[in-house]
């Protein structure tokens, strides 16, 4: 690890003046740390944020959640209320990581984890997300794990995290902390940015912007699923996983959210595939009619191309599941 | 910095980068969590902090000052194993041993977890869990055993917790 200075303000005003001066914020640290060793990253200054509360799980006035931003993974999982009214978000959650990594990562800081691209963790090949401008290894290299929707021509990686596929599904937004500002309620929907020709901006959260928590909108209706393929049954990253929320009157999806993780380099939410089902009975042709809407946009880079056919069987399977 | 270890408050100089892990290897002179990838992903360093499991490599030991700490060597001593270590033992829960401490302590959280309520990935009901062989593994993925014990493992540990069963329901 290069060398590094370390504060711990136990206030918010502290952590966003320490960040307003450049300081890295770090919660749980399992990616951070790990990319430090590596000296993928290399702060200057390390903010911890674990001074502050923001560990609370409270219900909004609309019958939703708030979900402090240092709630550890392991816990949202397992709280009762995520269990009951947001069960993709906790399954969401239990498939990803490890329990040890699960008790030690935070809601915030799961968000804002990097990709796990072959390419960017390792410092001797091109990545323009690691350093702009020196290329994409990913583009003709090994791309097995890589993004098949989304991408530009300077990055084709995915972003790596269950939790937020399943909030992105539920409508969540960021709440943050500006310094010397107010703070702003992002929905994630505007929170990631695409690639691009700046891979290396990955979320629209300015200098010193802090997560205090993330809301969910009262849960949507119908029945919810998140699904995980991977190339092990446990502790892996996912090659493709939906999220779904789906709702049927009279044989007839009256409602339909659907996000996908493993696919590209943001949760993925299609309003395309979403269209496709609403208004039409449960069925192969409307679910097949989703896929073709989800993948119209996909182009594979070689090893990855079997990605697409597998969010196709894995999304059609889901739906069957669902309105079974 | 200031670090409780196995009860013992203890009190270190060490470089800001410093992971917990290597506090309690190179420092402190605690040698049972080992060090395997130092990229948690094997489980190798998996200690207690406040009662709960995680990966010593990759946490900073700064950011435990006022936190307590168990290792290995504070779950039981050679006279007096604790339950979980007696059944390694016993079961023959492991060939070269070196992933054998992580396990422990892995495990040791994972029964609290267990009579928390926590769900995991393979539990068909989020909310009534059982834990059958497929919940140990499942919950244990964390900790990987090159010599594959596995199964030795998984009995090792589903006689403790069967053991806690019956000792409940009296």
């Amino acid at each position: 690890m290069k060398p590094f200075d370390y504060v711990r303000p136990d206030t918010v005003e502290g952590v966003l003046a320490a960040g307003a001066a450049g300081g890295r914020y770090i919660a749980g640290g399992t990616n951070l740390i790990d990319l430090m060793k590596l000296q993928v990253e290399t702060p200057g200054t390390l903010v911890d944020i674990a001074g502050l509360t923001m560990r609370d799980v409270a219900t909004l006035r609309d019958g939703g959640l708030s979900v402090g931003a240092l709630v550890p993974n392991a816990d949202l999982a397992a709280h009762p209320s995520i269990r009951d009214s947001y069960p993709m978000l906790s399954r969401a959650l239990l498939a990803g990581a490890s329990a040890q990594l699960r008790n030690m990562a935070s809601a915030g800081g799961n968000l804002l984890q990097r990709t796990r691209c072959y390419y960017f963790y390792e410092t001797a090949a091109a990545c323009n997300k690691r350093t702009p401008g020196s290329g994409c290894a990913a583009i003709g290299g090994f791309n097995r794990i890589h993004a098949v929707l989304g991408t530009s021509d300077k990055c084709i990686a995915t972003h790596p995290s269950d939790m937020a596929v399943a909030l992105r599904a539920l409508d969540a937004t960021v709440v943050t902390a500006r310094p010397h500002q107010d703070g702003r309620r992002i929905p994630l929907g505007d929170f990631y940015r695409l690639p691009g020709d700046t891979p290396e901006i990955e979320t629209v959260l300015e200098p010193g912007e802090l997560i205090i928590a993330v809301d969910l909108p009262p849960p949507p209706p119908g029945r919810q699923l998140y699904r995980k393929v991977r190339d092990r049954a446990s502790y892996a990253f996912a090659l493709v996983s939906v999220a779904a929320a789906v709702a049927v009157k009279d044989g007839v999806v009256t409602s339909a959210r659907l996000a996908f993780g493993g696919l590209a380099p943001m949760p993925w939410r299609s309003a395309e595939a979403e269209a496709a089902l609403v208004g039409r009975p449960a069925g192969t042709a409307a679910f097949e009619a989703a896929a073709d809407a989800l993948l119209a946009g996909a182009h594979g880079h070689g090893h990855n191309d079997f990605k697409i056919v597998l969010a196709r069987r894995t999304l059609i399977a889901c739906l069957r599941d669902l309105t079974a | 910095m200031r670090v409780t270890v196995n009860g013992e408050k203890r009190e270190v100089e060490a470089d800001i980068r410093t992971t917990l892990l290597d506090l309690l290897r190179e420092h402190l002179g605690l040698t049972g969590a080992k060090k395997g990838c130092d990229h948690g992903q094997c489980g190798a360093c998996t200690v207690l902090v406040n009662g709960r499991r995680i990966n010593a490599c990759l946490s900073l030991a700064v950011m435990h000052e006022g936190d307590q700490v168990v290792t290995i060597e504070g779950l039981g001593t050679p006279g007096a194993l604790s339950p979980l270590q007696d059944a390694f033992v016993r079961h023959d829960g492991f060939q070269c041993g070196y992933c054998t401490p992580g396990q422990v302590c892995s495990a040791t959280a994972m029964l609290d977890e267990v009579a928390k309520g926590w769900p995991s990935h393979v539990s068909d009901d989020l909310d009534h869990v059982a834990l059958t062989d497929a919940e140990i593994r499942e919950r244990m993925s964390g900790n990987i055993c090159r010599c594959s014990a596995y199964p030795t493992i998984v009995a090792a540990i589903r006689e403790v917790a069967e053991g806690r069963a019956a000792e409940a329901a009296e």
